[in-house]
């Protein structure tokens, strides 16, 4: 393992230019990476995220595992992971083109598309229920959370369609520092 | 989140909370009566003392059978009383109490320990206490003297302070910690002993007889910093974890350094031609310090290993695991006074040592015993600290001089500053992630002082200080200052210097937004790891897999942390819990429909606070890298309850996709995922069964392969008897649900109304699955499929 940390991942200059990640923080992730595929395979599975005991504890557990494999793959390469990684680099003070991966916009993105699961481009009430339950305690009765997520729904939904698409969404948040909260330093 | 839950708690109090309000003034009320009720009989107590003999005899039980009150000498008495056979431990556990009800009511109090440190009220006590013995002019205080502080009344807190030391971050930053610690503290010493011998020196302050020698002994006591305090302030605010290690790192190491100085200062004293140290001597001196403390280290990690070893076989005898612990630790601290060196860094480096390894050894309840019994021990150690220096406080031994003690409260701030500007601005420079301006201003001002510099201002040997009264002043005054004012403004400041938050309230969408952003940062820093000394952890990891996991744990561990993780958390309050939330399932299913026709009104706003109350208590908290430490308390229990829950609700959802066939979220059939599926539907996954299934589970940072969870045949006869006996315990539950299961509308809807009716069927795996055997699983399921299919649906 110590030999091949040693190496640079093939690509690595244009996976640079792709992310935004500098080439040191991407060499730091490539060593995680190979950290994480326990068998050697060569690329991550569903369960090499989902034996972190930390990520186990988390309610949004599989839904950020899912970010990591779209449309169902079972693979993810290196690429892929660093690509997903590169949205949670800190864009204040570096410099970011606005298509960017660490661009607010893509930030934003990445979180309402894990609320949208369907990918049909709209929140619908069935998913920000589904994804309130995930995230609040057994003892709420069910009564209650449909009453916070239709209020929810109702305060964004400025389209009175009862969904909310992504320019509701990127409204309801705007007064959130939403680069701050989901920006990781240590991939600065 | 806290703008919300405040003014929620405003408008909360109005009449139909009356009561609660009312309920709380009586509780306190009722605190303070029995708290005066406690300390008439310990007033009584001193009062009456002055009249009574305190010998040591063993005295007569009165005889009852005699007459009533002979007042002849020579005749029998009946009812005497001899209160100096029990004074001591009867005063000892009087103040105990006294201090147990004080944080009981400081506690009860909900504001209050968001103010202050806990501290502030043990003082307050001692003091009391202190004011009561002074009032009564009690002939024979208590009086603490050396052995009793280091042999007794130190031990608990050093070895409570190691114990809980989260270690990960500890070793991460432990080359900052180090250089803060020993250089700060040789630094602030140094400088302050000298600073007032400077001041001494003038003649109008009437101070000259103090001389160098005296001057760095205090600088050395005063010096000894315990920021336990501030750190439990610092909970509220989100303190990032380097900052948190530093200054917890500092507290642990400070005591021991002090220590070291104190006593090697203490030697050159005894020195009586003091004029004649030559340079050989603080060599000698400096090399004294290095051996006393690596050597300390190098006590406690051998005494942790042998502890660690001795209790891999104590299996049999769980109840002695408890004892080993203690009285190994206790054993190291011992032996390594006996050599004069550090006692408190054996102790320390034996805690942390043992840790790792005792814990995978004991038993559950020797874990908690452990935990609950050191906490306990190290409370009560404090509070009598607290107490002796309350009760000197309001004594005669001070001597009072306006220009030292100015000058020692003056040098003590300004010292510690400069000390964390000047080595912080150097260990930046190599450091990965330096340490912003504002946490150097945190560190420099949560330097509290608490018992340990009063202890050792108290210990001084009178002849050799004549002034020691005056020292003790100043320590006292440095201490009262430094825990009152600068406990309680801490808070503010650190709150303060964090984010602005702004005053606007939230919607109800930005609350649920932002706290699924946090989970999704908490999640990705996970998946990201921690990055600094990767390859120094990397090897000592490797070394501690391949040799000392296999001398010092126990065989037949389960290899996956899940699994411990299961071991850990309760599950027979995740039963009751699944068994409650089936009985208000019940009723919510119902409404759920109706709810939904609901949504075309309009929501009052206290509807709408309602529905913000509501989320600020149930949503689940956000795992926090940053430690929490305080030391009057456990770490709060609710993290585990959360834990279950989530843990619980993904086997939930994975059997329900499971048996659905349905795409998971990441997508992709669930049959070919690599995912344990705890209960398997009887139709769907059936092919997929066969195909060897392996789940492994590793924590954080092991890269070992041989976590492999082993598919093998061995536990299935000893779980045999068990699966039989809980089968039948468990049929009678679920039929019992299939009849109140009838009635409601079980939609497909993953993990809503079905949510909570099958998640006692569901509540029953755990209890399987350390075994973790195909051929197992699928027995169990052909038999509890039987009654749960209609809840299939």
């Amino acid at each position: 393992m110590g030999a091949a940390a040693a190496r640079p991942p093939p690509g690595l200059g244009a996976l640079s230019d792709e992310t935004g990640l500098s080439p040191a923080a991407l060499m730091r992730l490539h060593e995680r990476f190979q950290a994480l595929d326990r068998d050697d395979k060569g690329h991550l599975s569903p369960a090499d995220l989902q034996a972190l005991e930390g990520l186990a504890l988390n309610p949004l557990c599989e839904r950020i595992v899912g970010a990591f494999f779209p449309a169902g793959a079972q693979r993810a390469d290196f690429p892929t992971f660093a690509r997903v990684l590169a949205h949670f680099r800190p864009a204040e003070g570096a410099p970011c083109e606005p298509g960017g991966p660490s661009s607010p916009g893509s930030k934003l993105r990445f979180v309402f598309e894990l609320y949208d699961l369907d990918g049909d481009g709209q929140i619908s009430y069935r998913e920000l229920l589904q994804v309130l339950r995930l995230m609040v305690g057994l003892e709420v009765p069910d009564e209650a959370l449909a009453a916070v997520a239709a209020r929810a729904l109702r305060e964004a939904d400025r389209s009175g369609r009862g969904t909310l698409c992504f320019e509701d969404f990127a409204k309801a948040v705007e007064r959130l520092d939403v680069d701050r909260r989901m920006s990781i330093w240590m991939l600065k | 989140m806290h703008p919300p839950n405040a003014t929620s708690v405003i408008e909360e109090s109005h009449a139909p909370d009356m009561g609660s309000l009312v309920l709380t003034r009586a509780n306190l009320l009722n605190w303070l009566l029995l708290l005066l009720i406690l300390v008439c009989p310990s007033a009584a107590v001193y009062s009456d003392e002055p009249n009574l003999s305190s010998s040591f005899l063993p005295h007569y039980e009165p005889d009852h059978g005699g007459a009533v009150g002979s007042s002849q000498d020579g005749r029998l008495h009946v009812f005497t009383v001899d209160y100096g056979y029990v004074q001591i431990p009867c005063e000892v556990t009087l103040w105990i109490l006294l201090a147990s009800l004080a944080k009981i009511g400081f506690h009860l109090y909900h504001r209050l320990p968001r103010l202050m440190p806990e501290s502030c009220v043990l003082i307050v006590i001692g003091a009391l206490v202190g004011a009561i013995i002074f009032g009564t002019d009690h002939k024979s205080p208590p009086v603490m003297n050396t052995s009793i502080y280091f042999l007794y009344l130190l031990p608990p807190i050093v070895l409570e302070e190691g114990y809980f030391m989260p270690t990960r971050p500890f070793f991460e930053n432990f080359v900052s910690i180090l250089w803060w610690s020993v250089l700060g503290s040789l630094l602030n010493s140094f400088g302050i002993g000298l600073s007032l011998y400077g001041v001494c020196q003038i003649e109008a302050f009437g101070l000259t007889d103090l001389n160098l020698l005296q001057n760095l002994l205090f600088g050395s006591m005063i010096s000894a910093v315990d920021p336990v305090a501030a750190l439990e302030v610092f909970e509220e605010a989100s303190v990032n974890e380097q900052l948190y290690m530093m200054i917890f790192g500092e507290s642990l190491l400070n005591d021991g350094i002090t220590v070291v100085l104190y006593n090697i200062f203490i030697a050159f004293t005894q020195m009586h031609r003091y004029e004649e140290i030559e340079s050989i001597d603080i060599l000698a001196g400096f090399a004294r310090f290095f051996v006393v403390g690596l050597g300390g280290v190098l006590f406690g990690i051998i005494f942790g290993f042998v502890s660690a070893f001795m209790t891999r076989f104590t299996h049999n005898i769980s109840a002695i695991e408890p004892l080993l612990v203690f009285m190994f630790s206790y054993l190291s601290y011992l032996s390594a006074e006996i050599l004069y060196i550090s006692g408190i860094l054996a102790m320390t480096a034996c805690a942390v040592t043992m840790k790792k390894y005792v814990e995978e050894n004991v038993s559950q309840n020797s874990y908690t015993t452990i935990k609950y019994f050191m906490k306990m021990l190290s409370s009560v150690s404090e509070t009598l600290i607290f107490v002796f220096m309350g009760v000197s406080t309001v004594g005669k031994n001070h001597e009072w001089n306006w220009a030292f003690i100015c000058f020692t409260l003056l040098f003590c701030l300004i010292w510690r500053a400069l000390s964390v500007f000047a080595l912080f601005y150097i260990s930046n420079k190599f450091r990965t992630y330096p340490f912003t301006v504002k946490d150097q201003l945190i560190i420099s001002y949560s330097g509290l002082r608490g018992a340990s510099s009063f202890s050792l201002a108290f210990l001084l040997p009178v002849n050799l200080f004549p002034r020691k009264n005056l020292f003790i002043t100043a320590t006292l005054v440095v201490t009262y200052f430094t825990v009152f004012i600068q406990g309680i403004t801490i808070g503010p400041l650190v709150r303060y210097l964090d984010v602005k938050k702004t005053n606007k309230k939230e919607s109800i969408n930005e609350e649920i937004h932002v706290r699924l952003m946090d989970h999704l940062k908490a999640g990705i820093e996970d998946i990201c790891g921690h990055w600094s000394h990767y390859q120094l952890r990397d090897k000592f990891k490797k070394f501690d897999n391949k040799y000392l996991k296999k001398i010092l744990i126990r065989e037949h561990q389960p290899k996956s942390s899940i699994v411990s993780l299961y071991k850990k958390l309760e599950i027979k309050l995740a039963i009751e819990m699944a068994e409650s939330g089936m009985i208000s399932s019940t009723a919510s299913t119902a409404s759920l429909q109706s709810c939904r026709n609901r949504r075309v009104h309009r929501l009052s706003p206290a509807e709408v606070e309602s529905m913000r109350d509501v989320l600020a208590h149930n949503l689940y908290q956000v795992r926090q890298r940053a430690p929490s430490y305080s030391r009057h308390n456990l770490p709060r229990d609710t993290n585990e309850k959360q834990a279950q829950e989530i843990l619980i609700r993904r086997q939930h959802s994975l059997r329900q996709s499971c048996r659905k066939g349905n795409s998971l979220p990441w997508g992709g059939p669930a049959s070919t995922m690599g995912v344990r599926c705890l209960s398997l539907p009887h139709g769907y996954c059936q092919p997929a069964r066969r195909k060897a299934r392996r789940v492994t589970f590793t924590d954080n940072y092991s890269s070992d392969s041989e976590s492999v969870f082993p598919v093998t045949f061995r536990p299935q006869p000893r779980l045999r008897p068990l699966e039989v006996k809980h089968r039948q315990e468990e049929l009678i539950p679920v039929a019992r649900l299939d009849r109140l299961a009838g009635q409601s509308n079980l939609s497909g809807r993953r993990g809503n109304s079905v949510n909570r009716v099958d998640t006692l069927a569901l509540m029953t795996k755990p209890r399987f699955t350390v075994g973790e055997v195909e051929e197992y699983e699928s027995e169990e399921e052909t038999e509890m499929m039987a009654p749960a299919r209609p809840l299939a649906r």
